[in-house]
């Protein structure tokens, strides 16, 4: 009995028994230990072949050479095969750099609002907020002489909802500029002004309503000025104040 | 349209054949023993298969196919007609004999030796060594390697029953000295 089950342990093993003497097969072994121990042996071997039987690597230039030699080429003219390449790779380096540029304006523009922030933030946490403490436009620009190198115009508040709370000198890159406060009902705003040219370049784009960790902030420039406003009201009260200012510097 | 067409066949051939470079070289230096030949034999062997591949039928076994190729031309180059000068005489040789006579597998895997068991395939003659290496080490199934030998599937049972019975008593041989 044991002697028929010999003969097909190799092909038991190799899955190409037919499934009725698989089943035949799987039952016998479960009960002759020397099939068991047969087949065990058969499987020590049929593993041991199959890493000893993977024995040579070709090498990688030889795999390189047959790459080469069955590679389904396109078969355009090189001339047009070099225009497309030039094309693609320009295609990609500009792609590249536009979103190189991109990226970086908008984290450089990014960081140099996040230092208006700052100072806002910064001069509305002291207990002094302004150094010049007048509700009178005429009193806080002249406060600013020689202490800046700059003078600016600031527009009539009256019949408006602003008022002026004072000002103050700051520093933004280095470049002392102007601190307004203005307030809006409870809101506290700061407009600053620097001279155009000495603020960081990220600063000097034009921006409408902007929103920067939950300020709201206006910029642009005029006369050579540098004007930001930004403040925890409204968009639309931003946009007020700055047209007034805008207004004023105008006439 | 013609050119566009060479090119789809080159482009398909390159995505069938090139998955089994690797495993096709490893045969091909199993039945030269040699790596210069090996890679003449596969070099060989691309190239006419990416010659014939029109007249392989897709839906068909392309590993079967292409190893018939490779074994074909080895069998023509001076080492492969050397080799096989030892024809196979596919008549039964005798019962099977439980493996477990004298294990010597067993005392090969507990001393590792896996040079021992390189040196037994080697020593097998052609007909066998190549049946051996498409089962054990392609896991082919009897209808590929039919197909890739051309021989009946009976005939390939009755060659790798007879293949493993030389491999094992090569390698008592090698262990035991008897």
């Amino acid at each position: 009995m044991a002697d028929d089950f010999t003969a097909k342990l190799d092909i038991y093993l190799d899955g190409e028994l037919p499934a009725d003497e698989m089943k035949a097969l799987d039952i016998h072994l479960r009960s002759c230990p020397s099939c068991a121990a047969d087949i065990l042996s058969r499987v020590q071997l049929k593993r041991a072949m199959q890493s000893a039987g993977k024995r040579y690597s070709p090498r990688p230039e030889f795999r390189q050479r047959i790459q080469r030699k069955i590679a389904a080429r396109p078969r355009f003219s090189l001339g047009r095969v070099w225009l497309t390449a030039t094309a693609a790779v320009a295609v990609l380096v500009v792609a590249g750099l536009v979103t190189t540029y991109i990226g970086r304006q908008r984290l450089e523009r990014e960081l140099a609002f996040s230092e208006v922030a700052d100072l806002h933030v910064v001069a509305l946490a002291s207990p002094n907020p302004v150094d010049v403490v007048s509700t009178d436009r005429h009193t806080v620009k002249p406060w600013f002489q020689g202490k800046i190198p700059f003078t600016f115009n600031l527009p009539e508040l009256q019949n408006t909802e602003f008022s002026l709370v004072g000002g103050r000198v700051t520093y933004l890159g280095q470049a002392p500029g102007a601190q307004l406060i203005y307030q809006v009902r409870k809101h506290q705003i700061s407009v600053f002004i620097f001279q155009d040219h000495v603020v960081s370049p990220a600063l000097r784009s034009n921006s409408g309503p902007l929103k920067h960790v939950s300020f709201n902030l206006q910029s642009w420039s005029e006369g050579g000025l540098r004007y930001v406003v930004i403040g925890d009201a409204s968009p639309d009260d931003i946009g007020k104040l700055a047209e007034l200012l805008k207004t004023e510097a105008r006439s | 349209m013609e050119v566009e067409e060479e090119r789809l066949t080159a482009a398909t051939f390159e995505e069938l054949a090139m998955p089994l470079f690797d495993q096709l070289y490893n045969f091909a230096q199993w039945l030269t023993q040699d790596r210069t030949e090996a890679e003449d034999l596969v070099q060989e062997t691309y190239v006419k298969a990416l010659r014939g591949f029109s007249s392989f039928q897709p839906g068909t076994n392309f590993r079967a196919w292409i190893y018939r190729i490779l074994r074909n031309t080895f069998l023509t180059s001076r080492t492969g007609l050397k080799a096989s000068a030892t024809v196979p005489l596919d008549a039964d040789d005798g019962p099977d004999i439980p493996a477990v006579a004298g294990t010597p597998e067993t005392i090969l895997i507990k001393r590792s030796q896996q040079e021992i068991l390189q040196r037994a395939i080697e020593e097998l003659p052609l007909h066998f060594r190549e049946i051996l290496l498409l089962c054990e080490v392609e896991e082919m199934s009897y209808q590929e390697i039919a197909e890739a030998l051309s021989i009946p599937i009976g005939t390939v049972m009755s060659r790798l029953s007879r293949a493993r019975k030389a491999l094992r008593d090569n390698l008592r041989q090698k262990l035991h000295g008897r």
